[in-house]
């Protein structure tokens, strides 16, 4: 191709602040990366291009620093289609159908601004799977924050909470399922995880890319405005105290544009008269214009005075920089541009070229005819490229560690009260039932939703192929400041154990990064550790990582969030003598037989009985061998296809005795009357009464068994390598659970709880949030 | 049978009312998108659909009702064809004076997204014919703006005229305070215009036509209206 002409360098507009190191530093960039762009231009760069270069190679744009952990993640398999590094990862589910997902975080803007930060949260992950081709049918959202007895902590649930639902309800796409933990560690700094899931026709599937010399760049969807200029840098660096002073960085979302762009975006791609389509997220106009030249390996032409706006006065700084929301960027293919606006007519919108795409590697912008940036697009966006600013940042074990990691039990008497204490635990807000919060989703639309939430994982059925899909976000914050490495493994396992005991097998994850400031060494060390962990948990099971996002600088005035990272795991659930049949956590029938299969430990480190009964935040995290959890996976899938187990749970927090509450009481939301159990545990001897209860040892499952077929199960358990341990029957009005063991506590203790003290306790916990 | 189930700019379960129509009732649906200004021709029952039309930003449905095809919905109104709104389409009838009263927010000024239990008032309707005398269906509802309201005169006629179908309860079918989850007078799920040939209600049938979906009780409401449609 013909290098497009080289125009004489641009030179400062009469509005332009002076560009200086100062100005530099105003924007995050370091004195280094300042003299890079200097080093690259060979001369100063213009504030336009200043801005360009601040937020490409912020963190939250570049992944400077995250990067090289990155590549030890299993991206490959053989239903991949498109691994990282696209809007979302794509994976084949049969039958030439795919489905695209994501997870995201907006954790600062929902800090300062709760309601717009989730609201936007949640339109941006949406734009990412359908600019990928692929309608989005399901959403998911993992939050953390501090304790709700706090008044200010209310607030942002309330707000981050009606902001998903005020998003997602009104775009038409089901929030099916999620978590929501609370510690103190995130008052400051809550954690909003958006995830979104989308299903296409192989044949749709399209990428950010901008190729074709002449080919127009257009503009679709909300006009542009000042909002949310610098977002990208102001989710690299810490909350200070003046954090509500940055909430003009905070974007205003609007999901009924949202859905008119996400009608008429798929009927353009469907059209083919797109040859790439991007959303403008993070850094706006430029990332947009930046990663899809990029990919397209082409140079780029912007010309700004014609981007829609609405607010007079812009200068091509505010106009590249803008995140206003609902907007998208696409290249179409030359002399299609009158086809295109037709199509976005009917949706009530409008397409603007504000651009072509030209040979060589520049990324130009243009005002009025004039030059006012002229930029090379791999030192943007190439991080082989190199004069891009990655960074290899110091790394140390952090000091509290190894002091908080150590527990002595015997200092720790085991509770005379194991009744009381199931139901502290069943109260705790991270433990206790959800409903005020999944109440406010609209979890049904499209009439897809076959496992509401209120289930280990989400099931929803893809009525295009026939199939179902499954899905769980996860992650243990105390697990991983206590054990990073173990943390990062047991975050995986936990998810793909979520939708596997559905009965769906485990076939893609995303991943998102919430850690602290990484300047800080400890945090780099938990960073590369949970990262290392997450890595070796993902090639343990088998299941390539295809889709992520990392948010760093996750603190407040008081200190770094506990390292968090999220996973969500999608697995596909095949249909069983033509129809799907998901496997429920609850009982469904008196008189089945209950199991518990894995193996039972001594251990309450990190776990949420010592957080809750004991105040304490002390401990290793449970130890996971990764071999027997891919074994019981691989069980758990291959017994819901032969229809053995009538429900199956799988133990996290709290342990089995949490476990078997839920198995009792979660079914009647679902229209299965609460269901008691008659349960004798015989563990290995010498295990505490508590650790027996509410030990969160890894790698567990409850089931219950229609007796008609234990001996399928059984037998089926045996020849997985799957230990199994028979407990008792469904049944009665109450929860029974006895334990024989000889460890210390009260010989033959254990639970006798009816299941209307165990409702209550679970079930009010959330009553009154809403007042103030 | 023929619908035609109305597709607004922010409707979003107009596919929903497709699938349960066509897919799973087994009938002729047609979707007819908000500026078109006359029904295909045939139409026995214009459904109108779930949603946020126009993203209900001045108020839900008061955009919606200015469409070009509410026209030839009122017509067919009119002329005594049926015309069912669902959530949303509640919404725009109630705002189109199609059906009485207004729907406020929900009591705790909350969306809910939730199973309830209804109590069918009266079985000799266009929409109820199915139902056994006094049956308590389970449906969903999603909403913020559900709570039913109209003046004491109105309330009036509607009971004068049994135009009320359709009552929040719990499973035992006892309409009270604690079975209501949006605060609507006397528990109203579901109205009736006089005539009764115009339904509007807030909770989704279509949500619960098929047994994988965890329940059918939506069913009964349309057959209810093939019924209707075949015996006239």
């Amino acid at each position: 191709m013909k290098q497009t002409t080289a125009l004489p360098p641009p030179l400062p507009l009469p509005t332009d602040p002076e560009v200086s190191l100062k100005l530099a530093r105003e924007y995050g960039l370091s004195a280094d990366e300042y003299g890079r762009i200097g080093g690259i231009l060979g001369r100063e760069p213009t504030h336009t291009e200043l801005g360009i270069f601040s937020v490409m190679w912020s963190e939250h744009c570049s992944y400077k620093t995250s990067k090289p952990h990155l590549r030890g993640f299993p991206t490959k398999g053989k239903r991949v289609l498109l691994g990282p590094g696209e809007n979302a990862g794509v994976l084949d589910i049969g039958g030439g159908w795919a489905t695209a997902f994501k997870i995201e975080s907006h954790n600062h803007p929902s800090a300062i601004e709760p309601y717009q930060g989730a609201a936007t949260g949640v339109g941006g992950i949406l734009r990412d799977v359908f600019t990928m081709g692929a309608r989005p049918i399901a959403g998911m959202n993992s939050l953390r924050f501090g304790d709700p007895k706090d008044p200010h902590v209310r607030k942002l649930i309330q707000g981050v909470v009606a902001g998903i639902g005020g998003y997602g309800n009104c775009v038409g796409v089901p929030t099916v399922g999620g978590e929501a933990v609370f510690d103190p560690v995130y008052r400051d700094n809550c954690l909003v995880n958006a995830f979104a899931l989308g299903v296409m026709p192989h044949k749709r599937l399209i990428t950010g890319k901008a190729s074709g010399l002449g080919n127009p760049v257009m503009y679709i969807g909300a006009t542009t405005g000042r909002d949310g200029i610098h977002g990208a840098t102001f989710a690299s660096v810490d909350l200070g105290e003046d954090a509500g002073e940055k909430r003009s960085a905070v974007q205003v979302g609007d999901p009924f544009m949202e859905k008119l762009l996400l009608e008429a975006t798929l009927e353009l791609i469907e059209s083919g008269h797109l040859v790439g389509i991007q959303d403008m997220g993070a850094a706006g106009m430029t990332s947009s214009s930046v990663e899809m030249a990029f990919r397209g390996g082409a140079g780029i032409d912007i010309y700004v005075d014609k981007v829609p706006r609405r607010e007079s006065g812009m200068v091509p700084y505010e106009v590249m920089l803008s995140e206003s929301q609902e907007r998208m960027l696409l290249v179409a293919k030359k002399g299609r541009e009158r086809k295109v606006e037709a199509i976005l007519n009917k949706w009530g919108l409008h397409a603007s070229v504000v651009g072509r795409v030209t040979a060589g590697d520049r990324h130009r912008v243009f005002q009025d005819g004039r030059l006012v940036s002229d930029l090379p697009v791999a030192a943007l966006a190439d991080d082989h490229h190199p004069d891009f600013p990655l960074v290899r940042r110091p790394m140390r074990k952090p000091a509290y560690l190894d002091r908080a990691a150590s527990l002595d039990l015997k200092s720790i008497r085991v509770p005379r009260d194991l009744n009381a204490a199931l139901l502290k635990l069943l109260a705790s807000p991270s433990l206790a039932d959800k409903q005020w919060i999944f109440g406010q989703y609209d979890h049904q639309v499209r009439t897809n939703t076959l496992l509401k939430p209120g289930s280990d994982a989400a099931v929803i059925r893809v009525k295009e192929n026939g199939k179902g899909l499954a899905m769980a976000v996860d992650g243990n914050g105390r697990y991983c400041w206590l054990g990073p490495r173990e943390g990062g493994r047991l975050a995986v396992a936990e998810a793909c154990r979520n939708v596997a005991v559905s009965g769906a097998e485990p076939i893609g994850l995303s991943d998102c990064l919430n850690f602290g400031n990484p300047e800080d060494p400890g945090i780099m060390w938990q960073f590369s550790e949970a990262v290392q962990g997450m890595a070796e948990a993902a090639r343990a099971l088998g299941v390539p990582v295809i889709s992520g996002n990392v948010s760093l600088y996750n603190q407040g005035p008081k200190g770094a969030i506990d390292p968090t990272p999220i996973v969500a795991a999608v697995g596909l659930l095949e249909p069983v003598r033509g129809a799907l049949r998901p496997v429920p956590q609850w009982f469904r029938q008196s008189g089945d037989r209950v199991y518990l299969a894995g193996k039972t430990r001594e251990e309450l480190g990190a776990g949420e009985y010592l957080a809750v009964v004991h105040g304490m935040k002390r401990g290793k995290p449970p130890r996971i061998d990764l071999k027997a959890e891919a074994r019981l996976q691989k069980f758990c899938v291959k017994a819901a296809r032969r229809e053995l187990p009538r429900s199956a749970h799988d133990l996290s927090d709290g342990g089995l005795a949490v476990a078997a509450a839920e198995c009792c009481i979660s079914g009647e939301r679902h229209g299965v009357p609460a269901l008691g159990a008659v349960l004798n545990f015989r563990a290995p001897s010498g295990i505490r009464a508590d650790a027996l209860l509410f030990g969160e040892s890894a790698s567990r499952v409850l089931f219950s068994v229609a007796p008609s077929k234990a001996k399928a199960f059984e037998a089926l358990a045996k020849a997985s390598g799957v230990p199994l341990g028979y407990l008792g029957l469904t049944g009665g009005p109450a929860l029974i659970l006895s334990l024989h063991s000889g460890g210390p506590g009260k010989p033959g203790a254990g639970l006798n709880l009816g299941l209307d003290k165990i409702k209550t306790a679970h079930l009010n916990a959330f009553k009154g949030l809403d007042e103030i | 049978m023929r619908f035609a189930v109305l597709e607004f700019p922010g409707s979003n379960c107009d596919h929903d009312c497709m699938h349960a129509l066509g897919t799973v009732m087994r009938q002729k649906a047609e979707l007819v998108w908000h500026e078109r200004d006359r029904l295909p021709a045939g139409t026995d029952c214009v459904v109108v659909p779930g949603g946020f039309s126009y993203g209900d930003y001045l108020r839900c449905g008061a955009v919606a009702r200015f469409s070009p095809v509410m026209k030839a919905v009122f017509e067919h109104a009119r002329r005594g064809g049926l015309v069912w709104g669902i959530c949303n389409g509640f919404q725009i009838l109630a705002e189109s004076h199609l059906v009485p009263g207004v729907l406020l927010r929900n009591k705790h000024l909350r969306f809910l997204c939730q199973d309830v239990y209804v109590r069918v008032e009266r079985r000799d309707s266009a929409f109820t014919s199915a139902a056994r005398e006094g049956q308590v269906l389970r449906l969903p509802i999603a909403h913020g703006e559900g709570n039913y309201f109209c003046e004491p005169d109105t309330l009036k006629r509607l009971q004068d005229h049994r135009q009320i179908v359709l009552r929040y309860c719990d499973a035992g079918g006892e309409a009270s305070e604690e079975s209501n989850p949006n605060g609507a007078l006397e528990n109203i799920a579901g109205v009736l215009n006089a005539q009764g040939n115009v339904l509007g209600m807030m909770p989704h049938p279509e949500r619960v036509s098929e047994a994988i979906l965890g329940g059918t009780d939506g069913r009964v409401l349309f057959e209810s209206a093939l019924q209707a449609l075949t015996t006239r």
